[in-house]
C-alpha cells in the first residue's frame, strides 16, 4: 500500500467528489480542489472565514462552504472558476447547512433551529420551512433524491412533513406518535419512512410515504432504548441497535421482528470466528542503542508488525463497564453497516474506539478506522453451486 | 402330721381341670417329719411352675412315694383307711369295694376292679398329661416366639415413629422456608411494582416539566424569530454572480394546483409500483412453496404403502376412492387452476396434512412392529421376521458381491479390448512416430552441433595452413632472394658465365614470379605492395594474412569484390562445395592460387 505526502487540513475537512475524480479539502479558511489520481491542485479558492463544513453538490461541479461563525455559505463552481455565490444568513445564524439531492438548492439551519431557509441557485425563490425539530437526523432524503422529510415540533407535538423536492411543495404533513423524536430515515426503496424515538423511549414507527402509519414496533418500556438504526440496502430489512446491547432486525413484509443478535462480554458459541491483532514490536537490547539513533534503528524501534491470530473460543472482550451516572452512555450497538448485497451486518458495540465503519461496494470487504488504526478486512466467501 | 382337704374349686366331678389348683393337704404320719410334702400350697401358680408341680404331682420319687404310701394305711387305721377308699370310691362312681353296703367284707372282684379302673384312669391321665405337657411346651414355644416377634415390632415401630417424627420436622423446616421464600418474592415484586410507579411517575413529571420548559423555549423562539425578522437585515440575501441552470435543464414552473395534483399521482404511482413489485415477489415466493408442498406431498405418498381399494358395492361407506386417488384428482386440479384462492389453498394444506398424519401413524405402526418383532411373537404376514431380513440382507449382499466381480471382470476385457482396437494402435504408432521423431529432432541437434564443431575446427585448420601457406611462401621467397643474393654474388664472381644457366629454375622463377605477381597484381587489390623489395615479402605476407584476416571477418560482404575468378577449378569447387557459407572459401582460393608455381 502506498502513502502520498501528508496534506494539511484543517476541521477534518477532506471530501473526495461524487464522481471520485477531485479531492477538496480545507486548511483554514482556503479551499483546495485537487485531482483525484494526481493530487495535483486543480483549483484554489479563499473564503471569508475559517471554513467549518464542506459539502459537494450532487453532480459534482459545486463545492459548499460553510462558516458557521459569521452565519455565511459560499458556494464554488468547479466550472467556472470565477463563479462565486454568498448566501449571508445575517442575525439569524447558521447552525447547519447541506445540498438538496439536485445539487441546485442550499439548505440552510438558523441558529436555535428557528427555521431551515431553502435558498434556490437557479431563481431568486427562496423557501422557508418552520418549527424545524433539532435532532440528530431531522432531515432525509429519499435516494433518488425526490422528496424530502423534515421532522418538526410544534406546541410540544412531533410532525413530520413530506416535501417534494422539485418544487419544494408540501406534499403531506402528519403527526408522530413519538415523545420526542429522535431520528428520520427513508428506507432506500423510498416507500417508507422510519421514525424512532429518544433514547429514553424504545419505539420505532413506520410510516409510508403517504403518511400512513404502517406498523410500530417496541422492544421493551423502561430501560435506555434506541442507540442506532440502519437499512439494508434491498430495504428488506431493518436492524436496530440498542443500548441493552442487541440488535433487532424487523423484516418488510410484516415489520415484525425476525431475529435478534447478542453482544455477550464472553463469546462462547462454537460458530464465531474471533480475530485478535497481535502487534510484535521489535525488542533492542540497550547496549545496542546509540546516540543519535542511526536510521534503521529507528525505523526499526517505531515499525510494528502486526497479525491476526485466530483466538479459541471462549473468548473474553475487555468490557469497561461504563459510569451509571452520566447521560448517554457509551454502552450499545452504536454503528451498524449493511454490506451491499444484504448479506452480512457489521456492528460496534459498547466503546470500541471505532469512528467509521463501512462496506466495498462489492461486498467482501470492509473497512474499519479507528482514531489512529486502520484496518481492511476481507471476506472470503464459498462459492454457492 | 395334719392333712386338710380342700376341694378344687370350679371342677366337676370326675374331670380333671388345669384351673387353678388348690392345694390338697393330705394328712400325713407326724412320725415322718424329714418327709417332705408333695403337695405344697401356693395358689395361681404360673404355667410353667404349676407343669412342674404337676410333675412333681404326677411323679413323685419313689422314695416319698413309698413313705407315703406307708403314711397313709398303717396297721392301726386299716379300717378307717379302707372306709375311707370306699367312701372316695363311691363319690367317683366306682362301685363300693365292701361285699354289702354295711358289712366290714370286702369285695375283693369289686376293688380288684376298682384297682384296675383307677390303673386305667391313672395310664389315661398320665397319656393325657403326657400330650397337655407337650401342647403346653409347644404353646409355650410358641407364644416365646411370638414374645420375639413382638418385640421386634415394638423395636421397628419404634423406629419408624421416630424416623417419621424426623421427616415431620424436615417437612416443617422446609415449609417454613417455603413460605420465608415466597414472602421474600412477595416483598421482591412488590418493591419493583412501586419502582416501577416511582418511575412512570417521574417519568410523568418529568415529561411535564420538559413541556413547560418547552412551551417556555418556544415562546422565546417565537420572540427571537419576531425581532429577528423585524430587524429587515439588508445583509440578509444572497448574492451570486449569475444563476445557474437546473441540474435536470427544465425550467421552473408555478405552483399550482395542477402541479400539486400531479405531485399526489407521482407519490402514488411510486407507492404502487413499489407495492406491485412487493407483490410480484410475494406471488413468485408463494408458487415456489405451492410447488414445494405438491413435490413433498407426491413424495408422501409414494412413502406410504399402497392403500386397499375399497369395493365400489358400499357406497353409503362414503369413501368411494381412496385418499391418494382423491388427493391426484386434487393434484390435476390444482395444476389446472393455480390460483390462489381461499378454498384452493386450504384444499392443499389440508390435504398435505392428512397425508403427513397418515405418514406418521404408518412410521408409528412400523416402529410397533419393530419391536414386536424383537420380542419375538408374530403371526401377521405383512411383518418379516428377523431370521427372514437377515436371510435376506445376506442374499443381497452375496448379490452385490457378485455383480462387482462381474463389473471388475468386464473392465478387464474391456481394457484388452481397448488394446487391441484399431484406434488406440494408431494412436500407439503414433505415439512411436512421434517418439522416434523427437528422437531424430535430438540427434539433428546433436549433428548440427558436430558440424559447427567440425566447422570451427576446420576453420582453425584453414588459418593454420593459410598461415602455413604464407609462411612457406615466405620462405620461398626468402630462398629464392637468398638463392639470388648467391647468384648474383655468383655471377659477379664470373661474369662471362651465361646468366641463365645454373639457375634457369631461379631465373624461370623469377619471371614467372614476376608473372605471377604482375597477374596476381591485376587481380589484386591495388593496395598489395611491389613484390621486388625482398624485406617486404615479410611485411606483404604478414599483410595479407591480416587482410586475409580482415577479409575473413568480413567475409559476408568482401567476398565478391575479391576474388573474381578462379582458376584451379577443381581445388577450388572442393572447396567451395565443402566450404560454401564461409568467407574461407576465398581464402582456400587465395592459398591456392599462391601455390601456382
Amino acid at each position: 500500500m502506498n502513502f502520498s505526502e501528508p496534506f494539511k487540513l484543517s476541521g477534518l475537512l477532506g471530501r473526495f467528489s461524487p464522481d471520485g475524480k477531485c479531492l477538496a479539502s480545507c486548511v483554514q479558511h482556503r479551499l483546495l480542489v485537487r485531482d483525484a489520481s494526481s493530487l495535483q491542485i486543480l483549483h484554489l479558492y479563499t473564503c471569508v472565514d475559517q471554513i467549518q463544513y464542506l459539502e459537494w453538490s450532487s453532480d459534482s461541479l459545486f463545492i459548499l462552504c460553510a462558516m458557521y461563525k459569521r452565519g455565511i455559505v459560499q458556494v464554488w463552481s468547479l466550472e467556472q472558476p470565477d463563479w462565486h455565490c454568498k448566501i449571508d444568513e445575517g442575525s439569524t445564524g447558521l447552525v447547519a447547512s447541506c445540498w438538496s439531492p439536485d445539487g441546485r438548492h442550499i439548505l440552510n439551519t438558523t441558529e436555535f433551529h428557528l427555521r431551515i431557509t431553502v435558498w434556490s441557485l437557479c431563481t431568486k425563490s427562496v423557501s422557508y420551512i418552520k418549527y424545524p425539530k433539532a435532532c440528530q437526523q431531522g432531515v432525509a432524503f429519499t435516494k433518488d433524491g425526490r422528496y424530502m422529510a423534515v421532522a418538526e415540533r410544534r406546541d410540544c407535538k412531533d410532525f413530520i412533513s413530506i416535501f417534494v423536492c422539485r418544487s419544494w411543495q408540501l406534499l403531506r404533513h402528519f403527526d408522530t406518535e413519538t415523545q420526542d423524536l429522535f431520528g428520520i430515515e427513508w428506507a432506500p426503496n423510498g416507500c417508507v419512512l422510519a421514525v424512532w424515538d429518544t433514547c429514553l423511549e424504545y419505539k420505532v414507527l413506520l410510516y409510508s410515504l403517504d403518511g400512513r402509519l404502517l406498523s410500530s414496533y417496541r422492544a421493551y418500556e423502561w430501560p435506555l432504548g434506541i442507540k442506532s438504526i440502519s437499512w439494508s440496502p434491498s430495504s428488506q430489512f431493518l436492524a436496530i441497535g440498542s443500548f441493552d446491547e442487541k440488535v433487532r432486525i424487523l423484516n418488510h413484509v410484516t415489520w415484525k421482528k425476525i431475529t435478534e443478535f447478542e453482544h455477550p462480554a464472553t463469546i462462547a458459541s462454537k460458530k464465531t470466528i474471533v480475530y485478535k491483532e497481535v502487534e510484535k514490536s521489535p525488542t533492542v537490547g540497550t547496549e545496542r542503542l546509540s546516540f543519535p539513533p542511526t536510521r534503521e534503528l529507528a525505523s526499526s524501534l517505531f515499525s510494528t508488525q502486526s497479525k491476526y491470530d485466530i483466538s479459541q473460543v471462549p473468548v473474553s472482550l475487555q468490557y469497561i463497564k461504563p459510569v451509571a451516572d452520566r447521560a448517554n452512555p457509551k454502552v450499545g450497538v452504536g454503528m451498524l453497516a449493511f454490506s451491499a448485497d444484504n448479506c452480512f451486518l457489521a456492528t460496534k458495540n459498547g466503546d470500541f474506539q471505532i469512528m467509521s465503519l463501512s462496506w466495498h461496494s462489492s461486498g467482501d470487504s470492509m473497512l474499519l478506522l479507528s482514531k489512529d488504526h486502520f484496518c481492511v478486512c476481507y471476506l472470503e466467501r464459498e462459492e454457492v453451486k | 402330721m395334719r392333712c386338710c382337704l380342700r376341694w378344687c374349686s370350679g371342677t366337676q366331678p370326675g374331670s380333671v381341670a388345669m384351673g387353678d389348683w388348690k392345694t390338697i393337704t393330705v394328712p400325713v404320719l407326724s412320725s415322718d417329719s424329714q418327709n417332705t410334702f408333695p403337695y405344697t400350697s401356693e395358689r395361681k401358680r404360673s404355667p410353667t411352675s404349676m407343669s412342674s408341680q404337676v410333675l412333681r404331682l404326677s411323679l413323685p420319687s419313689s422314695k416319698s412315694m413309698h413313705s407315703f404310701f406307708s403314711a397313709f394305711c398303717t396297721e392301726e387305721n386299716i379300717e378307717q383307711s379302707i372306709s375311707y377308699i370306699d367312701r372316695e370310691l363311691t363319690t367317683l362312681g366306682f362301685p363300693s369295694i365292701y361285699a354289702e353296703s354295711k358289712g366290714k367284707e370286702l369285695n375283693l372282684v369289686s376293688m380288684v376292679n376298682c384297682m384296675n379302673e383307677l390303673l386305667v384312669l391313672q395310664h389315661k391321665n398320665l397319656r393325657a398329661q403326657e400330650e397337655i405337657e407337650i401342647q403346653h411346651l409347644k404353646l409355650g414355644s410358641d407364644m416365646d416366639h411370638l414374645q420375639n416377634c413382638y418385640a421386634k415390632l415394638k423395636e421397628q415401630l419404634e423406629l419408624s415413629k421416630r424416623e417419621i417424627v424426623g421427616l415431620q420436622e424436615r417437612d416443617r423446616q422446609l415449609q417454613s422456608k417455603n413460605r420465608n421464600l415466597h414472602q421474600l418474592l412477595k416483598n421482591e415484586k412488590d418493591e419493583v411494582q412501586k419502582l416501577q410507579n416511582v418511575i412512570s411517575s417521574r417519568a410523568t413529571q418529568y415529561n411535564h416539566d420538559m413541556k413547560r420548559k418547552e412551551r417556555e423555549y418556544n415562546k422565546l423562539k417565537e420572540r427571537l424569530h419576531q425581532l429577528v425578522m423585524n430587524k429587515k437585515d439588508k445583509k440578509l440575501a444572497m448574492e451570486v454572480l449569475n444563476y445557474v441552470g437546473r441540474a435536470d435543464g427544465k425550467r421552473g414552473a408555478w405552483r399550482t394546483d395542477k402541479t400539486e395534483a400531479r405531485n399526489e399521482e407521482e407519490m402514488y404511482k411510486i407507492l404502487l409500483s413499489d407495492y406491485e413489485q412487493r407483490q410480484k415477489q410475494l406471488l413468485l415466493e408463494n408458487t415456489e412453496l405451492k410447488k414445494v408442498l405438491q413435490q413433498m406431498k407426491k413424495d408422501i405418498i409414494s412413502l406410504l404403502p399402497p392403500q386397499k381399494q375399497k369395493p365400489k358395492e358400499r357406497p353409503e361407506d362414503g369413501l368411494v376412492l381412496s385418499d391418494q386417488e382423491e388427493d391426484i384428482g386434487e393434484l390435476n386440479k390444482e395444476n389446472m387452476w393455480e390460483l390462489s384462492c381461499e378454498t384452493v389453498r386450504e384444499q392443499l394444506t389440508n390435504s398435505i396434512r392428512k397425508q403427513w398424519r397418515m405418514l406418521k401413524n404408518h412410521v408409528e405402526k412400523l416402529d410397533n412392529q419393530v419391536s414386536r418383532g424383537h420380542s419375538g411373537a408374530l403371526n401377521a404376514k405383512d411383518v418379516i421376521s428377523r431370521e427372514d431380513h437377515e436371510l435376506e440382507t445376506e442374499k443381497l449382499e452375496l448379490e452385490i458381491q457378485q455383480c462387482k466381480e462381474m463389473i471388475r471382470t468386464q473392465q478387464q476385457l474391456l481394457q484388452q479390448q481397448l488394446t487391441c482396437d484399431d484406434d488406440t494402435t494408431l494412436l500407439l504408432q503414433d505415439c512411436y512416430l512421434l517418439e522416434e521423431r523427437e528422437r531424430l529432432q535430438e540427434e539433428w541437434r546433436l549433428f548440427r552441433e558436430q558440424k559447427k564443431n567440425f566447422e570451427k575446427e576446420r576453420k582453425n585448420f584453414t588459418e593454420a595452413a593459410i598461415r602455413l601457406g604464407l609462411e612457406r611462401k615466405a620462405f620461398e621467397e626468402d630462398r629464392g632472394a637468398w638463392l639470388k643474393h648467391q647468384f648474383l654474388s655468383m655471377t659477379a664472381d664470373c661474369k662471362s658465365e651465361n646468366l641463365t644457366t645454373p639457375s634457369a629454375f631461379l631465373r624461370n622463377s623469377d619471371p614467372d614470379i614476376r608473372l605471377v605477381r604482375s597477374t596476381s597484381r591485376q587481380r589484386r587489390l591495388p593496395s598489395v605492395l611491389s613484390p621486388t623489395v625482398s624485406p617486404e615479402p615479410c611485411q606483404i605476407s604478414q599483410y595479407i594474412t591480416q587482410n586475409s584476416v580482415a577479409s575473413e571477418k568480413a567475409a559476408a560482404d568482401n567476398k565478391p569484390n575479391l576474388w573474381v575468378e578462379s582458376d584451379d577449378k577443381e581445388e577450388t569447387e572442393e572447396c567451395t562445395k565443402s566450404w560454401e557459407d564461409s568467407g574461407l572459401g576465398t581464402l582456400c582460393r587465395n592459398l591456392h592460387m599462391e601455390q601456382l608455381p
